[in-house]
């Protein structure tokens, strides 16, 4: 960044900050400064203590110790309407507004220009426009907030924030569901603000975005601080070091395990072979054949089919066209557990809504899919329970490393990693992996996908789906194409094929290829 | 039925060629598609109780001499007005996704009491408020049970519902009747209009009711909180919006409403007896139901809550009508109402996803 790194009092300080769940040490003595007119960025790695470090800030949890000073006068908040009293305003990883509500209502809840008394709903919806077209965003108010895409509502969510004068904006991970254009928007709107003299606290795993928009940063590593950094002082390199507290030569040794060699297929018979499958109103009829112990990647841009691809595939929506063979046999896959009794595991990308219990522990949540597989008439001995636990907690290196903490307590990265640890207790043919590592850290996200490709070479077929391409490109053994709801071009990876061309292949539609 | 016209304040713009952005917003190639007329969906439960009722209407009006009349159309209102108090409180319950069992215990002990009390020669004056009061205390104590102590809004209100009743039977056995002179010329003051037209105070208070609960979920900060919390309770919270507060209200506004509602049955029958409203919980869930209001919370209307009570209240017309059929009639028509209207909003639902 060209412009200098403010200094001047601080509007946050927050010292000593620890809080403890039943069986995680979440925090343990951190601090975290944020003076006005700054950029600050929150690193760690998932389980950290990023979000539990925002949440003790805005007072979602109460804190065990430690203290928060406020504009220069200690501050507790009982929640997050006192919070944004006070002028910290938040936008949250998952997108917390309401789909049943308008998108000027999602905007100005709790703020609503009053006329005697009632709320002045013209005024409103004027408000809301306009807060709208101060992030350039062109949607109708009156419009459900049901009918926009997640990319959108994350847009809707931080304009919520800006409604009120806030001192303080924290946002995070609000990038990981935005296009590049859609993330460049957001930065032109975080430097109006800084300018404006706003401290925004900033948390992405995109360390592009960081370099890029930050002054400085605060690292945390297991619930502790590892120091705070002017962002132009710390390589990226080290930075990295920092936060997975491994040196650089392991971390490059993890990157470069994957390999992905495309075999010749033919007199091979595909594990499963799907031909003119559609659904209306969701995908095109497609074709796509999956081969034992090949990775094939789904490449497009948010709300291109992908999702709707596997979900198909695995049995969560029914397909009104077309037919899929499982291993030779025609196999009608109409509900998830159909296709799980072919051995085809689907592990969705909405993990909180469709894929861990946060009610349960981390060991029972791995052995959920296993039973479910045995039937629950069959209970499984503890001991094996506790082998398959433990075998996959150490190979994901799920952190806490307490087979007994509830998965609620967990950070999203690690929720993730359980839930493919239950996938992967059931010994599935075919994983299907709708965006496995959005929101996860660099080097959780090495760990999957080392983990994926050493699957793949065991023999087990993987359908990855990942809106990073250079990800896409690093495990996969054939690359489909989506656009539009449409499968537009299919293409065998090698070192030849770039991010370019396949960005080109989503850009032209496949129609020159 | 004008009524159902009323603007709700969130509303699509009047259709108009305003173009809208679709959602995908992907590379900067919004895809732009011009508006048209439709309904919003969320209106589409509310619609189809609206024709459900007009083809009762129509039908009535067919089959029966005199059915659609002034005087039908007045007594459907004299005779559920406390229904349409009690669907109006059990609403904003069921909009945050809760439910209030207690209500038909409440009306009989609001009733009693008030019967009770008069019969001691306390003066209507007071004893009017002080039912209502009643209401609201236990709409109080239910409400502090499900929020303070995360008790199931169904077990608490169970609870309530044995207390009530059981407190009833303390006051009274037999049925209590009311000769208080204020409180009989209030329940039997009624306004003629025309020939046919009247109403009773009992449709006053609960139209008055009716507004104020209006009023109260679409301009106030309040009522837009039950909204978001039967969108998300946990967003809610994270929006900064007093869900301990509203989640306790709704419990009490239902309680007050029970209050109100046992007072206007009270005036209905001119007496208070203990085995009042047994079951009438139920109805009001269903009116609230079959109004357009789905269970899990977030999407509803109380005027369709309104609509729903005037639906039972025409199949019991249509039924008395009739002649022939026994009054058990009622429930099974009820019954496969509510059916199809569960059905449809499953349909709704599961299209939005």
């Amino acid at each position: 960044m060209s412009t200098p790194v403010p200094e001047g009092r601080p509007v946050v300080e927050m010292s000593g900050i620890s809080i403890e769940f039943p069986g995680v040490k979440a925090l343990d003595g951190v601090d975290l400064t944020l003076r006005p007119g700054e950029i600050h960025a929150l690193m760690g790695e998932n389980g950290a203590g990023k979000s539990t470090m925002i949440k003790a800030l805005t007072g979602v949890y109460s804190i065990d110790s430690g203290t928060i000073v406020v504009d220069g006068s200690p501050h507790t908040f009982s929640g997050p309407g006192a919070a944004q009293q006070a002028g910290v305003s938040t936008v949250y990883q998952e997108v917390n507004l309401c789909e049943n509500l308008s998108v000027a209502e999602n905007i100005m809840l709790g703020h609503e220009p009053r006329r005697g008394g009632a709320i002045n709903w013209r005024a409103t919806r004027r408000r809301a426009g306009e807060m709208l077209a101060r992030l350039n965003l062109d949607i109708d108010p009156a419009s459900s907030l049901a009918s926009h895409s997640l990319a959108i509502q994350q847009l809707v969510a931080i304009c919520r924030a800006l409604v009120i004068d806030c001192k303080v904006l924290i946002l995070d991970e609000p990038t990981s569901s935005l296009d590049a254009d859609e993330v460049a928007q957001l930065f032109e709107v975080m430097r109006r603000l800084k300018d404006d003299g706003v401290a925004i606290l900033f948390v992405s795993h995109f360390l592009e975005q960081v370099y890029a928009i930050s002054d400085r940063m605060t690292v945390l590593r297991n619930g502790r601080l590892v120091g705070e950094y002017r962002t132009d002082e710390l390589p990226r390199l080290e930075l990295v070091s920092k936060m997975i507290g491994a040196s650089l030569d392991e971390l490059s040794e993890l990157e470069q395990t994957t390999e992905r060699i495309a075999h010749d297929r033919s007199g091979e018979e595909p594990f499963i072979q799907a031909v003119g499958l559609g659904r209306k109103g969701s995908i095109q009829p497609f074709d796509l054949d999956i081969y034992p112990g090949e990775v094939v990647g789904l490449a497009g841009l948010l709300g291109s089919g992908r999702t709707e691809m596997a979900r198909l595939l695995a049995g969560a929506d029914r397909a009104d066209s077309g037919q899929t063979t499982v291993s030779g046999r025609l196999a009608r896959l109409r509900t998830p557990r159909a296709a799980m009794q072919r051995n085809i595991a689907f592990s969705s990308e909405h993990r909180k809504a469709e894929g861990v219990v946060g009610d349960l522990t981390i060991r029972e949540n791995i052995v959920l899919g296993l039973q479910a597989d045995r039937g629950w008439a069959r209970r499984m001995p503890r001991r094996q329970v506790d082998e398959i636990v433990e075998k996959y907690m150490t190979a994901l290196s799920i952190r806490p490393n307490n087979p007994d903490a509830l998965l609620r307590n967990l950070s999203g990265g690690n929720q993730q990693k359980v839930l493919l640890a239950r996938w992967l207790a059931t010994a599935p043919e075919l994983l299907i992996l709708d965006e496995p590592t959005r929101g996860i850290d660099v080097g959780a996200k090495a760990e999957i996908q080392k983990l994926v490709a050493q699957l793949a070479s065991q023999g087990m077929s993987v359908l990855f789906i990942s809106a990073e391409l250079d990800e896409v490109l690093r495990l996969s053994h054939r690359i489909a194409v989506m656009r539009d709801r449409v499968k537009v071009a299919e293409i065998t990876n090698s070192d030849d094929v770039t991010v370019e061309n396949v960005v080109e292949l989503i850009a032209s539609g496949g129609t020159d290829s | 039925m004008s009524t159902v016209k009323t603007p709700t304040p969130t509303s699509p713009r009047e259709p108009g060629n305003k173009p809208r952005t679709a959602g995908g917003m992907s590379a900067g190639m919004p895809v732009r598609f011009a508006s048209r007329i439709r309904v919003d969906r969320r209106y589409l439960p509310v619609i189809g109780t609206l024709v459900v009722l007009a083809l009762m209407l129509i039908i009535g009006g067919s089959r029966y001499e005199n059915f659609l009349s002034g005087r039908v159309i007045s007594n459907l209102f004299i005779n559920n007005s406390f229904l349409i108090v009690l669907a109006v409180g059990m609403t904003f319950v069921i909009l945050t996704g809760g439910i209030d069992l207690s209500v038909g215990s409440v009306v009989a002990l609001s009733g009693i009491s008030a019967a009770s009390l008069l019969q001691s020669g306390w003066p209507a004056a007071v004893v009017i408020p002080l039912v209502v009061l009643i209401g609201t205390v236990i709409g109080l104590v239910v409400g502090i049970m499900v929020h303070v102590f995360e008790i199931q809004p169904f077990i608490a209100t169970l609870a309530a519902m044995f207390l009530a009743r059981g407190l009833c039977y303390v006051i009274s056995l037999q049925s209590i009747p009311i000769n208080d002179d204020t409180f009989v010329s209030i329940a039997s003051w009624k306004q003629q209009f025309g020939e046919e037209w009247r109403i009773t105070t009992s449709v006053v208070i609960a139209l008055v009711v009716v507004a104020i609960a209006f009023y109260m979920l679409h301009y106030t900060q309040f009522g837009r909180t039950v909204y978001a919390i039967g969108g998300g309770e946990q967003s809610a919270m994270l929006m900064g919006l007093p869900v301990a507060r509203t989640k306790v209200l709704v419990y009490v506004v239902s309680g007050t409403c029970a209050g109100i509602g046992g007072l206007l049955f009270a005036m209905f029958s001119r007496s208070g007896y203990s085995l009042t409203g047994v079951g009438m919980e139920l109805d009001a869930i269903a009116a609230v139901v079959i109004g357009g209001t789905i269970l899990t919370g977030g999407t509803g209307f109380v005027l369709g809550s309104v609509l729903g009570v005037l639906v039972l209240g025409l199949i019991q017309t249509i039924i008395t009508f009739e002649g022939t059929l026994s009054s058990w009639w009622t429930k099974i028509v009820i019954g496969g109402l509510l059916l199809v209207f569960v059905i449809l909003q499953r349909v709704l639902v599961v299209r939005r996803r």
